[in-house]
């Protein structure tokens, strides 16, 4: 690999690694309250559709961030409805939120736009450039001229660890995932809190489709989030549940996607599709070698009442 | 990741889940029409094409919603299996192509074979791939401790980008232009059930499936100690009577080869190739049947029959009322919605009552 082309490959993988950066640091925050959503598929693919109608209606891509975040939002509030105010299985919940996701978005677009799939050409979110960090050799480009998303994701990450390991708030969001029932004795809001972070979770998640469909593809296909909720929980759980650790491992995974491109200019014989399948193989693998030794919080995926 | 436990889906007897069942399916009508309505479109319209579509004709219900239900059925019940042990086996897609892959292969392979040994060891060779497929993420919960949640979707996307690696690759058919396989030999392929029809013989296998499950499910030991760990693994454990860990492996393992075998049927009884896209998502849609059925597998049948006619109406709900086929999607999730907050709304009733009748409060 030239110098050249390993420059291509850090861009391509962190552009690759934003959105699931932006989904998996939301999702960290409401496992560390207890709630794990699988319904985070549902969120960003209605993100991208929210975030295409928006940019197409405000003929702005800045705002169709906004309206992918609502979106997201919207999703994880049927979720937040039923696994934390119903006190219904998480994993199960999540699971409808995805197939309804999925069946909302396609339909709402083939309502909109027709069965044949016009090809949409939307506004799109441009690289912004930081100046000096930038010029770094190889790493500057790959990292500082990207989407404004992005430059959110390496923001969030650490403000989001110190949120969670050196403030109050913190401390009380992390008991009601590891004892929720001895946090509710000291005065937390248990079902609060745990609303708050699944709709932040739905949020990011939200901004991240909202990246795919406006910084990646500039345009909406149905079923584009391909996956990346699942692999965004993957990514959780391979940072550790640690938001600076949690955006590593989804540039490692960036990194892991970015290679199907990267191995192929080398010429190594190997089918497309095996690239593809590459990414999940490596997540598999990275959960069994290192999980082991990782913790989830206590009380993930387990229904909580109030005892009062 | 931490074990998810089964505590929400509870499996409960016929009568009980019928009736749950019932009330979901109100449900789901009735939020479907006012979403429909909100979206601007007729829901008269819509029902009457979707049961034109799925029930118009003696020939349609066999030929279209039967066939449709064969696969349902069959991940219905593999889904049923796993979650009654309180395994979250959400990986039935990919089960479902590593076994169609498994099946295409014997199948042009076998050729020699008479077809009394050839179907059978084509569906057998599905269920054996299939089993295999989950036996990842089994071992990986059982000795890694990493939850079958994420590994299990993990294992979907593996497989479905190895079924696009077979039909591209080694398995494709002999003039190397379509993304497919070339067609299972004669003596693989399942007979038809029902002459002059084309529901195959894959439909009796997913009826008999379904009793054989509901038998062992009810009456054997294997049965009772599955009951126990799905409600409560540490007390199935504690009790020191159960080996959990094998429960987990035989209903895990056994739920991977049913979805497996599935994508045999598919194969052996319909297509007769694999193709790149085989399955629209039985392997989710699947959580939606097994659900709606309370993990009953008698159940499952029916309500699999019902989300082949809701698919097998989508067809013809979009061309006469305009609707997208992927609404479907959101009419899944709607029944798994309604029978969350159904069994939450009962069972919060019913811890009220027997507060009310201790007098707290």
């Amino acid at each position: 690999m030239s110098q050249a082309e390993l420059v291509l490959f850090l861009e391509a993988s962190v552009r690759l690694g934003i959105p699931l950066a932006l989904a998996a640091l939301g999702e960290t925050i409401s496992e560390r309250s207890g709630v794990i959503n699988i319904g985070l598929e549902g969120s960003i693919i209605g993100g991208a559709l929210g975030g295409a109608l928006g940019a197409l209606a405000f003929e702005s891509a800045g705002l169709g961030v906004v309206t992918g975040a609502a979106a997201g939002v919207l999703a994880a509030s049927v979720f937040a409805v039923f696994a934390v105010w119903l006190g219904a299985d998480q994993i199960i919940t999540g699971t409808a939120v995805t197939i309804g996701g999925l069946g909302m978005t396609g339909a709402i677009y083939q309502a909109r736009f027709g069965v044949t799939g016009t090809e949409l050409s939307l506004p799109t979110l441009a690289a912004v450039r930081v100046p000096l960090l930038a010029d770094i050799p190889i790493v500057g480009s790959a990292l500082f001229d990207q989407a404004p998303t992005a430059y959110l994701a390496y923001l969030l990450a650490p403000t989001l660890w110190y949120f969670l390991f050196h403030t109050p708030y913190g401390l009380e969001l992390r008991a009601v995932g590891e004892a929720p029932d001895a946090a509710e004795a000291a005065g937390v809001r248990v079902l609060l809190v745990r609303l708050a972070t699944t709709l932040f979770g739905g949020l990011l998640a939200g901004i991240a489709g909202a990246h795919l469909a406006l910084a990646h593809a500039g345009t909406f296909a149905e079923n584009m989030s391909a996956g990346k909720g699942f692999i965004a929980i993957a990514v959780v759980v391979l940072g550790r549940w640690n938001p600076v650790l949690v955006l590593l491992a989804a540039l490692f995974f960036g990194a892991a996607s970015a290679l199907q491109f990267f191995l192929q200019a080398l010429g190594l014989d190997l089918a497309y599709q095996i690239f593809l399948a590459l990414p999940y193989l490596l997540t598999l693998a990275a959960l069994a070698g290192w999980v082991g030794r990782a913790r989830a919080p206590a009380a993930l995926a387990l229904p909580w009442e109030s005892k009062r | 990741m931490a074990d998810v436990q089964a505590q929400s889906v509870r499996s409960v007897g016929a009568l009980e889940s019928i009736l749950t069942g019932a009330v979901a399916v109100a449900l789901t009508l009735l939020t479907g029409a006012v979403l429909l309505l909100l979206g601007g479109f007729d829901p008269i319209a819509a029902g009457g094409a979707m049961i034109g579509g799925a029930f118009g004709g003696w020939n349609t219900f066999v030929s279209i919603t039967l066939v449709r239900s064969i696969p349902l059925i069959l991940t219905g019940l593999a889904v049923a299996l796993a979650f009654r042990a309180g395994v979250w086996n959400i990986g039935a897609e990919g089960q479902l192509y590593a076994g169609a892959i498994a099946a295409v292969w014997v199948g042009i392979r076998g050729g020699a074979l008479p077809a009394p040994l050839l179907v059978p060891a084509v569906l057998m060779s599905a269920g054996v791939a299939g089993a295999l497929w989950a036996l990842v993420p089994t071992l990986m919960h059982l000795r890694l401790g990493v939850g079958e949640v994420i590994t299990t979707i993990l294992m979907n996307f593996v497989g479905i980008y190895l079924a696009a690696y077979m039909v591209h690759g080694p398995l494709q058919e002999a003039r190397g232009v379509f993304p497919q396989t070339g067609p299972i030999a004669e003596a693989a392929r399942l007979p038809m059930l029902l002459p002059g029809s084309r529901l195959h013989w894959g439909f009796g296998v997913a009826l008999l499936l379904a009793a054989a499950l509901a038998v062992v499910v009810r009456r054997t030991r294997f049965g009772f100690e599955l009951r126990a760990v799905g409600a409560s693994p540490e007390a199935a454990a504690v009790s020191g009577r159960i080996d959990t860990s094998r429960v987990l492996l035989v209903s895990f393992l056994g739920s991977g080869a049913i979805a497996g075998l599935a994508g045999g049927v598919e194969i052996s009884g319909l297509t007769h190739a694999l193709y790149e896209d085989l399955s629209p998502g039985w392997g989710y849609t699947a959580i939606a049947v097994a659900l709606l059925a309370g993990l009953n597998p008698a159940g499952v049948v029916v309500t699999g029959v019902l989300f082949g006619a809701l698919q097998a109406g989508a067809g013809a709900m979009q061309r006469d009322a305009g609707i997208p086929a992927a609404w479907v999607g959101v009419v899944e999730a709607l029944v798994i919605l309604a029978v969350l907050a159904i069994d939450r709304i009962r069972r919060r009733a019913g811890a009220l009552r027997a507060a009310g009748a201790r007098g707290d409060e």
